[in-house]
Protein backbone atom coordinates (compact mmCIF):
# COMPACT_ATOMS: atom_id res chain seq x y z
CA UNK A 1 0.00 0.00 0.00
CA UNK A 2 1.15 3.48 -0.75
CA UNK A 3 0.01 7.09 -1.00
CA UNK A 4 -2.30 8.14 -3.81
CA UNK A 5 -5.05 6.17 -5.49
CA UNK A 6 -4.40 2.47 -5.72
CA UNK A 7 -6.62 -0.09 -7.33
CA UNK A 8 -6.08 -3.80 -7.20
CA UNK A 9 -8.08 -6.62 -8.76
CA UNK A 10 -11.00 -4.33 -9.48
CA UNK A 11 -13.86 -6.19 -11.19
CA UNK A 12 -17.19 -4.73 -12.28
CA UNK A 13 -19.79 -6.32 -14.56
CA UNK A 14 -17.51 -8.50 -16.73
CA UNK A 15 -14.52 -6.16 -16.70
CA UNK A 16 -11.34 -6.89 -14.83
CA UNK A 17 -9.49 -7.79 -12.79
CA UNK A 18 -7.82 -4.38 -13.24
CA UNK A 19 -4.93 -3.09 -11.15
CA UNK A 20 -3.11 0.22 -11.33
CA UNK A 21 -2.24 3.20 -9.20
CA UNK A 22 -2.00 6.95 -9.54
CA UNK A 23 0.51 8.80 -7.38
CA UNK A 24 -0.22 12.05 -5.55
CA UNK A 25 -0.03 15.01 -7.95
CA UNK A 26 0.22 12.64 -10.91
CA UNK A 27 -2.14 12.85 -13.88
CA UNK A 28 -2.76 9.57 -15.69
CA UNK A 29 -4.59 9.50 -18.99
CA UNK A 30 -7.16 6.86 -19.82
CA UNK A 31 -7.93 6.09 -23.44
CA UNK A 32 -10.01 3.49 -25.21
CA UNK A 33 -12.60 3.17 -27.93
CA UNK A 34 -16.18 4.29 -27.30
CA UNK A 35 -17.93 1.59 -25.33
CA UNK A 36 -14.69 0.18 -23.97
CA UNK A 37 -15.85 0.92 -20.43
CA UNK A 38 -13.88 4.03 -19.49
CA UNK A 39 -16.88 5.67 -17.89
CA UNK A 40 -17.81 2.43 -16.14
CA UNK A 41 -14.30 2.26 -14.71
CA UNK A 42 -14.58 5.80 -13.32
CA UNK A 43 -18.04 4.98 -11.91
CA UNK A 44 -16.68 1.90 -10.17
CA UNK A 45 -13.82 3.90 -8.64
CA UNK A 46 -16.33 6.51 -7.43
CA UNK A 47 -18.28 3.58 -5.94
CA UNK A 48 -21.39 4.31 -7.98
CA UNK A 49 -21.58 0.76 -9.29
CA UNK A 50 -21.11 -2.55 -7.57
CA UNK A 51 -17.58 -3.89 -7.81
CA UNK A 52 -15.14 -6.26 -6.16
CA UNK A 53 -11.46 -5.85 -5.43
CA UNK A 54 -9.80 -3.07 -3.47
CA UNK A 55 -9.79 0.64 -4.15
CA UNK A 56 -7.95 2.79 -1.67
CA UNK A 57 -6.90 6.37 -1.27
CA UNK A 58 -3.83 7.17 0.85
CA UNK A 59 -4.12 3.68 2.36
CA UNK A 60 -7.78 4.18 3.30
CA UNK A 61 -9.90 1.52 1.60
CA UNK A 62 -13.17 2.56 -0.02
CA UNK A 63 -15.24 0.31 2.22
CA UNK A 64 -14.00 1.90 5.42
CA UNK A 65 -15.83 5.12 4.53
CA UNK A 66 -19.53 5.60 3.77
CA UNK A 67 -20.44 5.96 0.07
CA UNK A 68 -21.04 9.75 0.28
CA UNK A 69 -17.82 10.31 2.29
CA UNK A 70 -15.83 8.35 -0.29
CA UNK A 71 -17.37 10.29 -3.18
CA UNK A 72 -16.60 13.63 -1.55
CA UNK A 73 -12.94 12.58 -1.55
CA UNK A 74 -12.91 10.69 -4.84
CA UNK A 75 -14.79 13.09 -7.08
CA UNK A 76 -16.03 12.17 -10.53
CA UNK A 77 -16.83 14.80 -13.17
CA UNK A 78 -19.34 13.19 -15.57
CA UNK A 79 -19.16 13.87 -19.29
CA UNK A 80 -22.52 15.61 -19.22
CA UNK A 81 -23.18 17.89 -16.29
CA UNK A 82 -26.57 17.89 -14.56
CA UNK A 83 -28.19 20.84 -12.80
CA UNK A 84 -31.32 20.70 -10.69
CA UNK A 85 -32.03 24.23 -9.48
CA UNK A 86 -32.90 27.30 -11.53
CA UNK A 87 -29.77 29.38 -11.12
CA UNK A 88 -26.06 28.61 -10.97
CA UNK A 89 -25.65 30.03 -7.45
CA UNK A 90 -28.21 27.65 -5.93
CA UNK A 91 -25.87 24.76 -6.69
CA UNK A 92 -23.18 26.25 -4.51
CA UNK A 93 -24.08 25.83 -0.84
CA UNK A 94 -21.89 28.78 0.08
CA UNK A 95 -20.16 31.26 -2.13
CA UNK A 96 -16.57 30.63 -1.23
CA UNK A 97 -13.82 32.98 -2.21
CA UNK A 98 -12.11 30.03 -3.91
CA UNK A 99 -15.14 29.33 -6.12
CA UNK A 100 -15.15 33.00 -7.18
CA UNK A 101 -11.48 32.74 -8.07
CA UNK A 102 -12.07 29.54 -10.02
CA UNK A 103 -14.91 30.93 -12.10
CA UNK A 104 -12.73 33.93 -12.93
CA UNK A 105 -9.92 31.63 -13.98
CA UNK A 106 -12.37 29.75 -16.23
CA UNK A 107 -13.34 32.97 -17.99
CA UNK A 108 -16.56 33.97 -16.21
CA UNK A 109 -17.48 37.19 -14.47
CA UNK A 110 -17.73 36.15 -10.82
CA UNK A 111 -20.04 39.07 -10.05
CA UNK A 112 -22.74 37.81 -12.41
CA UNK A 113 -22.29 34.12 -13.07
CA UNK A 114 -23.95 32.91 -9.85
CA UNK A 115 -27.21 34.66 -10.80
CA UNK A 116 -27.38 33.11 -14.25
CA UNK A 117 -30.21 30.79 -15.15
CA UNK A 118 -29.10 27.26 -15.94
CA UNK A 119 -31.45 26.93 -18.89
CA UNK A 120 -29.69 29.79 -20.70
CA UNK A 121 -26.18 28.34 -20.42
CA UNK A 122 -24.46 26.51 -23.24
CA UNK A 123 -23.28 22.92 -22.76
CA UNK A 124 -19.70 24.15 -22.56
CA UNK A 125 -20.51 26.76 -19.92
CA UNK A 126 -22.28 24.17 -17.83
CA UNK A 127 -19.32 21.85 -18.19
CA UNK A 128 -16.87 24.47 -16.92
CA UNK A 129 -19.13 25.46 -14.02
CA UNK A 130 -19.57 21.79 -13.10
CA UNK A 131 -15.82 21.64 -12.58
CA UNK A 132 -15.99 24.55 -10.13
CA UNK A 133 -18.90 22.89 -8.34
CA UNK A 134 -16.85 19.72 -7.98
CA UNK A 135 -13.71 21.49 -6.74
CA UNK A 136 -15.52 23.47 -4.03
CA UNK A 137 -15.68 20.28 -1.94
CA UNK A 138 -11.88 20.00 -2.03
CA UNK A 139 -11.77 16.43 -3.39
CA UNK A 140 -8.63 14.34 -2.86
CA UNK A 141 -8.85 12.53 -6.24
CA UNK A 142 -10.22 13.73 -9.57
CA UNK A 143 -11.86 11.33 -12.02
CA UNK A 144 -12.49 13.36 -15.16
CA UNK A 145 -14.71 11.97 -17.92
CA UNK A 146 -13.89 13.96 -21.07
CA UNK A 147 -13.86 17.28 -19.21
CA UNK A 148 -13.24 19.34 -22.35
CA UNK A 149 -15.37 17.43 -24.86
CA UNK A 150 -17.72 20.35 -25.54
CA UNK A 151 -15.24 23.20 -25.23
CA UNK A 152 -13.48 25.44 -27.73
CA UNK A 153 -9.69 25.72 -27.75
CA UNK A 154 -9.55 28.71 -25.44
CA UNK A 155 -11.82 27.19 -22.80
CA UNK A 156 -10.03 23.85 -23.08
CA UNK A 157 -6.80 25.58 -22.23
CA UNK A 158 -8.37 27.34 -19.23
CA UNK A 159 -9.80 24.06 -17.93
CA UNK A 160 -6.46 22.30 -18.35
CA UNK A 161 -4.74 25.08 -16.41
CA UNK A 162 -7.23 25.03 -13.55
CA UNK A 163 -7.00 21.26 -13.19
CA UNK A 164 -3.25 21.21 -13.38
CA UNK A 165 -2.98 23.93 -10.75
CA UNK A 166 -5.37 22.11 -8.41
CA UNK A 167 -3.47 18.86 -8.94
CA UNK A 168 -0.10 20.28 -8.01
CA UNK A 169 -1.29 22.64 -5.23
CA UNK A 170 -3.37 20.02 -3.47
CA UNK A 171 -1.20 17.12 -4.56
CA UNK A 172 -4.13 15.03 -5.77
CA UNK A 173 -4.04 12.07 -8.19
CA UNK A 174 -5.98 12.70 -11.43
CA UNK A 175 -7.40 10.14 -13.85
CA UNK A 176 -8.25 11.85 -17.13
CA UNK A 177 -10.43 10.21 -19.81
CA UNK A 178 -10.17 11.68 -23.30
CA UNK A 179 -10.06 10.68 -26.95
CA UNK A 180 -7.43 13.25 -27.77
CA UNK A 181 -3.82 12.06 -27.79
CA UNK A 182 -2.56 15.64 -28.04
CA UNK A 183 -4.39 16.56 -24.87
CA UNK A 184 -2.96 13.60 -22.99
CA UNK A 185 0.54 14.57 -24.09
CA UNK A 186 -0.07 18.02 -22.62
CA UNK A 187 -1.72 17.06 -19.34
CA UNK A 188 -0.61 13.59 -18.33
CA UNK A 189 2.65 11.91 -17.55
CA UNK A 190 1.56 8.48 -18.78
CA UNK A 191 -1.51 6.80 -20.25
CA UNK A 192 -3.50 3.65 -19.74
CA UNK A 193 -5.48 2.01 -22.50
CA UNK A 194 -8.70 0.12 -21.81
CA UNK A 195 -9.18 -2.51 -24.46
CA UNK A 196 -11.05 -5.81 -24.48
CA UNK A 197 -11.91 -5.22 -20.83
CA UNK A 198 -8.21 -5.17 -19.87
CA UNK A 199 -5.91 -2.29 -19.02
CA UNK A 200 -2.48 -1.82 -20.50
CA UNK A 201 0.15 0.86 -20.12
CA UNK A 202 0.76 2.87 -23.25
CA UNK A 203 4.36 2.55 -24.35
CA UNK A 204 5.96 5.92 -24.97
CA UNK A 205 6.84 6.79 -28.53
CA UNK B 1 -88.75 5.39 6.41
CA UNK B 2 -87.43 2.47 4.39
CA UNK B 3 -85.80 2.19 1.01
CA UNK B 4 -87.74 1.23 -2.10
CA UNK B 5 -86.51 -2.15 -3.29
CA UNK B 6 -85.06 -2.43 -6.80
CA UNK B 7 -85.48 -5.78 -8.61
CA UNK B 8 -83.25 -7.43 -11.23
CA UNK B 9 -85.83 -6.46 -13.85
CA UNK B 10 -85.07 -2.76 -13.27
CA UNK B 11 -81.36 -3.45 -13.36
CA UNK B 12 -81.66 -5.26 -16.70
CA UNK B 13 -83.69 -2.40 -18.12
CA UNK B 14 -81.05 0.11 -16.98
CA UNK B 15 -78.46 -2.14 -18.54
CA UNK B 16 -80.05 -1.50 -21.92
CA UNK B 17 -78.81 2.12 -21.60
CA UNK B 18 -75.23 0.85 -21.58
CA UNK B 19 -75.96 -1.56 -24.41
CA UNK B 20 -77.37 1.34 -26.42
CA UNK B 21 -74.20 3.28 -25.69
CA UNK B 22 -72.12 0.32 -26.86
CA UNK B 23 -74.07 0.16 -30.12
CA UNK B 24 -73.40 3.87 -30.68
CA UNK B 25 -69.66 3.41 -30.07
CA UNK B 26 -69.61 0.55 -32.59
CA UNK B 27 -71.25 2.79 -35.17
CA UNK B 28 -68.71 5.56 -34.55
CA UNK B 29 -65.86 2.98 -34.56
CA UNK B 30 -64.50 4.05 -31.18
CA UNK B 31 -63.33 0.54 -30.38
CA UNK B 32 -64.45 0.67 -26.77
CA UNK B 33 -67.64 -1.36 -27.01
CA UNK B 34 -66.06 -4.61 -25.87
CA UNK B 35 -64.20 -3.25 -22.83
CA UNK B 36 -67.27 -1.19 -21.91
CA UNK B 37 -69.60 -4.19 -21.91
CA UNK B 38 -67.09 -6.43 -20.18
CA UNK B 39 -66.49 -3.84 -17.47
CA UNK B 40 -70.22 -3.35 -16.89
CA UNK B 41 -70.71 -7.10 -16.67
CA UNK B 42 -67.73 -7.50 -14.33
CA UNK B 43 -69.01 -4.72 -12.11
CA UNK B 44 -72.43 -6.35 -11.86
CA UNK B 45 -71.04 -9.80 -11.11
CA UNK B 46 -68.43 -8.59 -8.62
CA UNK B 47 -70.93 -6.48 -6.70
CA UNK B 48 -73.50 -9.29 -6.63
CA UNK B 49 -70.89 -11.64 -5.21
CA UNK B 50 -69.77 -9.04 -2.67
CA UNK B 51 -73.40 -8.57 -1.63
CA UNK B 52 -73.69 -12.29 -1.04
CA UNK B 53 -70.44 -12.39 0.91
CA UNK B 54 -71.43 -9.40 3.02
CA UNK B 55 -74.83 -10.94 3.78
CA UNK B 56 -73.01 -14.04 4.92
CA UNK B 57 -70.42 -12.17 7.00
CA UNK B 58 -73.07 -10.05 8.71
CA UNK B 59 -74.62 -13.20 10.11
CA UNK B 60 -71.26 -14.25 11.62
CA UNK B 61 -69.99 -11.61 13.94
CA UNK B 62 -66.72 -13.38 14.85
CA UNK B 63 -63.58 -11.26 14.64
CA UNK B 64 -61.85 -13.95 12.56
CA UNK B 65 -64.35 -13.54 9.74
CA UNK B 66 -63.86 -9.80 9.69
CA UNK B 67 -60.08 -10.17 9.85
CA UNK B 68 -60.16 -12.78 7.07
CA UNK B 69 -62.11 -10.67 4.61
CA UNK B 70 -60.03 -7.59 5.52
CA UNK B 71 -56.86 -9.44 4.60
CA UNK B 72 -58.35 -10.55 1.27
CA UNK B 73 -59.25 -6.91 0.53
CA UNK B 74 -55.72 -5.83 1.49
CA UNK B 75 -54.11 -8.48 -0.71
CA UNK B 76 -56.15 -7.42 -3.75
CA UNK B 77 -55.39 -3.73 -3.12
CA UNK B 78 -51.68 -4.54 -2.76
CA UNK B 79 -51.66 -6.32 -6.09
CA UNK B 80 -53.37 -3.33 -7.72
CA UNK B 81 -50.63 -0.99 -6.44
CA UNK B 82 -47.95 -3.26 -7.87
CA UNK B 83 -49.51 -3.71 -11.31
CA UNK B 84 -50.49 -0.08 -11.81
CA UNK B 85 -46.90 1.14 -11.64
CA UNK B 86 -45.04 1.57 -14.89
CA UNK B 87 -41.73 0.60 -13.31
CA UNK B 88 -42.51 -1.03 -9.96
CA UNK B 89 -39.86 -2.35 -7.61
CA UNK B 90 -39.04 -5.84 -8.82
CA UNK B 91 -39.81 -9.05 -7.00
CA UNK B 92 -41.60 -9.27 -3.69
CA UNK B 93 -40.40 -5.85 -2.60
CA UNK B 94 -42.77 -3.86 -4.81
CA UNK B 95 -45.69 -5.83 -3.49
CA UNK B 96 -44.51 -5.67 0.11
CA UNK B 97 -43.91 -1.89 0.19
CA UNK B 98 -47.37 -1.01 -1.13
CA UNK B 99 -49.22 -3.63 0.85
CA UNK B 100 -47.26 -2.97 4.04
CA UNK B 101 -47.87 0.77 3.88
CA UNK B 102 -51.58 0.26 3.25
CA UNK B 103 -51.78 -2.25 6.07
CA UNK B 104 -50.15 0.06 8.58
CA UNK B 105 -52.06 3.19 7.63
CA UNK B 106 -55.51 1.86 6.67
CA UNK B 107 -55.78 -0.67 9.46
CA UNK B 108 -54.49 1.69 12.12
CA UNK B 109 -56.84 4.45 11.03
CA UNK B 110 -59.79 2.04 10.69
CA UNK B 111 -59.23 0.61 14.16
CA UNK B 112 -58.93 4.13 15.56
CA UNK B 113 -62.30 5.03 14.02
CA UNK B 114 -64.10 1.81 14.92
CA UNK B 115 -62.87 1.33 18.44
CA UNK B 116 -62.37 4.97 19.39
CA UNK B 117 -64.93 7.04 17.49
CA UNK B 118 -67.87 4.89 16.37
CA UNK B 119 -67.64 2.47 19.31
CA UNK B 120 -69.96 -0.20 17.92
CA UNK B 121 -70.45 -3.27 20.09
CA UNK B 122 -68.30 -5.24 19.42
CA UNK B 123 -65.96 -2.70 17.81
CA UNK B 124 -65.32 -4.97 14.82
CA UNK B 125 -69.06 -5.22 14.02
CA UNK B 126 -68.89 -6.07 10.28
CA UNK B 127 -71.66 -3.63 9.33
CA UNK B 128 -69.28 -0.78 10.28
CA UNK B 129 -65.87 -2.37 9.96
CA UNK B 130 -66.04 -3.61 6.39
CA UNK B 131 -67.42 -0.51 4.62
CA UNK B 132 -65.05 1.79 6.50
CA UNK B 133 -62.01 -0.35 5.83
CA UNK B 134 -63.11 -0.71 2.21
CA UNK B 135 -63.32 3.03 1.70
CA UNK B 136 -59.98 3.57 3.38
CA UNK B 137 -58.25 0.86 1.37
CA UNK B 138 -59.73 2.10 -1.90
CA UNK B 139 -58.45 5.62 -1.34
CA UNK B 140 -55.05 4.78 0.14
CA UNK B 141 -54.58 2.33 -2.72
CA UNK B 142 -55.02 5.13 -5.27
CA UNK B 143 -52.75 7.50 -3.38
CA UNK B 144 -49.98 5.02 -2.76
CA UNK B 145 -50.08 3.64 -6.30
CA UNK B 146 -49.91 7.16 -7.74
CA UNK B 147 -47.05 8.34 -5.54
CA UNK B 148 -44.94 5.18 -5.89
CA UNK B 149 -45.40 5.25 -9.64
CA UNK B 150 -44.35 8.90 -9.74
CA UNK B 151 -41.23 8.22 -7.70
CA UNK B 152 -39.95 5.13 -9.51
CA UNK B 153 -40.62 6.73 -12.88
CA UNK B 154 -38.86 9.96 -11.82
CA UNK B 155 -35.86 7.97 -10.56
CA UNK B 156 -35.64 6.22 -13.92
CA UNK B 157 -35.96 9.38 -16.00
CA UNK B 158 -33.69 11.54 -13.89
CA UNK B 159 -30.94 9.06 -13.28
CA UNK B 160 -28.21 11.45 -14.49
CA UNK B 161 -29.29 14.20 -12.15
CA UNK B 162 -29.60 11.93 -9.11
CA UNK B 163 -26.23 10.35 -9.77
CA UNK B 164 -24.62 13.74 -10.37
CA UNK B 165 -25.73 14.66 -6.86
CA UNK B 166 -24.36 11.40 -5.50
CA UNK B 167 -21.04 12.19 -7.19
CA UNK B 168 -20.93 15.41 -5.19
CA UNK B 169 -21.17 13.35 -2.01
CA UNK B 170 -24.87 13.70 -1.25
CA UNK B 171 -26.78 10.99 0.61
CA UNK B 172 -29.23 8.92 -1.45
CA UNK B 173 -32.28 10.42 0.21
CA UNK B 174 -31.03 13.98 -0.36
CA UNK B 175 -30.18 13.27 -4.00
CA UNK B 176 -33.70 11.99 -4.71
CA UNK B 177 -35.37 14.33 -2.18
CA UNK B 178 -37.06 16.67 -4.64
CA UNK B 179 -38.62 13.76 -6.49
CA UNK B 180 -39.80 12.12 -3.27
CA UNK B 181 -41.52 15.36 -2.22
CA UNK B 182 -43.18 15.63 -5.64
CA UNK B 183 -44.39 12.06 -5.36
CA UNK B 184 -46.08 12.60 -1.99
CA UNK B 185 -47.56 15.88 -3.16
CA UNK B 186 -49.00 14.39 -6.33
CA UNK B 187 -50.53 11.54 -4.33
CA UNK B 188 -52.16 13.88 -1.82
CA UNK B 189 -53.51 16.43 -4.27
CA UNK B 190 -56.54 14.35 -5.37
CA UNK B 191 -57.55 13.93 -1.72
CA UNK B 192 -57.13 17.65 -1.03
CA UNK B 193 -59.11 18.56 -4.14
CA UNK B 194 -61.89 16.13 -3.33
CA UNK B 195 -62.22 17.46 0.22
CA UNK B 196 -62.20 21.04 -1.01
CA UNK B 197 -65.25 20.51 -3.25
CA UNK B 198 -67.01 17.86 -1.13
CA UNK B 199 -70.73 18.52 -1.01
CA UNK B 200 -70.59 21.43 -3.47
CA UNK B 201 -69.55 19.87 -6.73
CA UNK B 202 -69.95 16.24 -5.80
CA UNK B 203 -72.11 14.51 -3.23
CA UNK B 204 -69.91 11.83 -1.75
CA UNK B 205 -71.08 8.30 -2.51
CA UNK B 206 -71.43 7.12 1.04
CA UNK B 207 -73.52 10.08 2.08
CA UNK B 208 -75.73 9.69 -0.97
CA UNK B 209 -76.18 6.04 -0.10
CA UNK B 210 -77.19 6.76 3.47
CA UNK B 211 -79.64 9.43 2.40
CA UNK B 212 -81.14 7.09 -0.22
CA UNK B 213 -81.44 4.45 2.49
CA UNK B 214 -83.62 6.86 4.43
CA UNK B 215 -81.19 8.11 7.04
CA UNK B 216 -81.28 11.58 8.51
CA UNK B 217 -78.99 13.70 6.28
CA UNK B 218 -77.32 15.27 9.32
CA UNK B 219 -76.16 11.83 10.51
CA UNK B 220 -75.05 10.98 6.98
CA UNK B 221 -73.04 14.20 6.86
CA UNK B 222 -71.27 13.45 10.15
CA UNK B 223 -70.29 10.02 8.88
CA UNK B 224 -69.04 11.52 5.65
CA UNK B 225 -66.90 14.07 7.50
CA UNK B 226 -65.48 11.29 9.65
CA UNK B 227 -64.69 9.23 6.55
CA UNK B 228 -62.98 12.09 4.75
CA UNK B 229 -60.79 12.86 7.73
CA UNK B 230 -59.89 9.19 8.01
CA UNK B 231 -59.14 8.98 4.28
CA UNK B 232 -56.90 12.06 4.39
CA UNK B 233 -54.96 10.72 7.36
CA UNK B 234 -54.75 7.16 6.03
CA UNK B 235 -53.67 8.29 2.56
CA UNK B 236 -51.12 10.77 3.85
CA UNK B 237 -49.45 8.51 6.40
CA UNK B 238 -49.58 5.56 4.01
CA UNK B 239 -47.88 7.56 1.28
CA UNK B 240 -45.21 8.98 3.58
CA UNK B 241 -44.37 5.45 4.64
CA UNK B 242 -44.49 3.99 1.11
CA UNK B 243 -42.25 6.74 -0.30
CA UNK B 244 -39.80 6.41 2.56
CA UNK B 245 -39.55 2.66 1.98
CA UNK B 246 -39.26 3.09 -1.79
CA UNK B 247 -36.43 5.62 -1.39
CA UNK B 248 -34.73 3.20 0.98
CA UNK B 249 -34.93 0.41 -1.61
CA UNK B 250 -33.79 2.58 -4.51
CA UNK B 251 -30.38 2.99 -2.86
CA UNK B 252 -28.10 0.40 -1.34
CA UNK B 253 -25.98 0.70 1.79
CA UNK B 254 -23.23 2.46 -0.22
CA UNK B 255 -25.81 5.06 -1.40
CA UNK B 256 -25.67 3.84 -4.98
CA UNK B 257 -28.78 4.39 -7.12
CA UNK B 258 -30.06 0.87 -7.81
CA UNK B 259 -32.31 1.12 -10.85
CA UNK B 260 -31.71 -2.59 -11.42
CA UNK B 261 -34.22 -3.09 -8.60
CA UNK B 262 -37.00 -1.74 -10.84
CA UNK B 263 -38.93 -3.96 -13.19
CA UNK B 264 -38.76 -3.14 -16.89
CA UNK B 265 -42.10 -1.97 -18.25
CA UNK B 266 -44.05 -4.46 -20.36
CA UNK B 267 -43.90 -3.73 -24.04
CA UNK B 268 -47.58 -3.69 -24.75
Amino acid sequence: MKKGLSISDLCFLDWGPLSFSVNPAECVGLRGASGSGKTLLLRAIADLDEHSGTISLDETPCNSLSGPDWRRRVAMLPAESSWWRDTVGEHFPEELEESRLLVEQLGFDSGKVFDWEISRLSVGERQRLALVRLLQHKPRVLLLDEPTANLDEKSTELVEQVISKYRSNESVPVLWVTHSREQLERVSSRSLILENKKLSEEVAG
Amino acid sequence: MSIIEITYRELLLTGTLVIALAVCTVISKLGVARPLLIAALRMAIQLTLVGMILNFIFTKSGILWVAGISLVMLAVAGREVAVRSKRPLAGWWGYAVGTGSMFVSSFAVAIFALAGMIRADPWYEPQYAIPILGMLLGNTMNGIALSMDRLTDAAWRNRDEIEARLMLGEQGKTAIGDFAKDAVRSGLIPVINAMAVAGIVSLPGMMTGQILAGNDPSIAVKYQILIWLLIAAGCGFGMLLAIRLTVHLLFDERHRLRLDRLKKPDRS
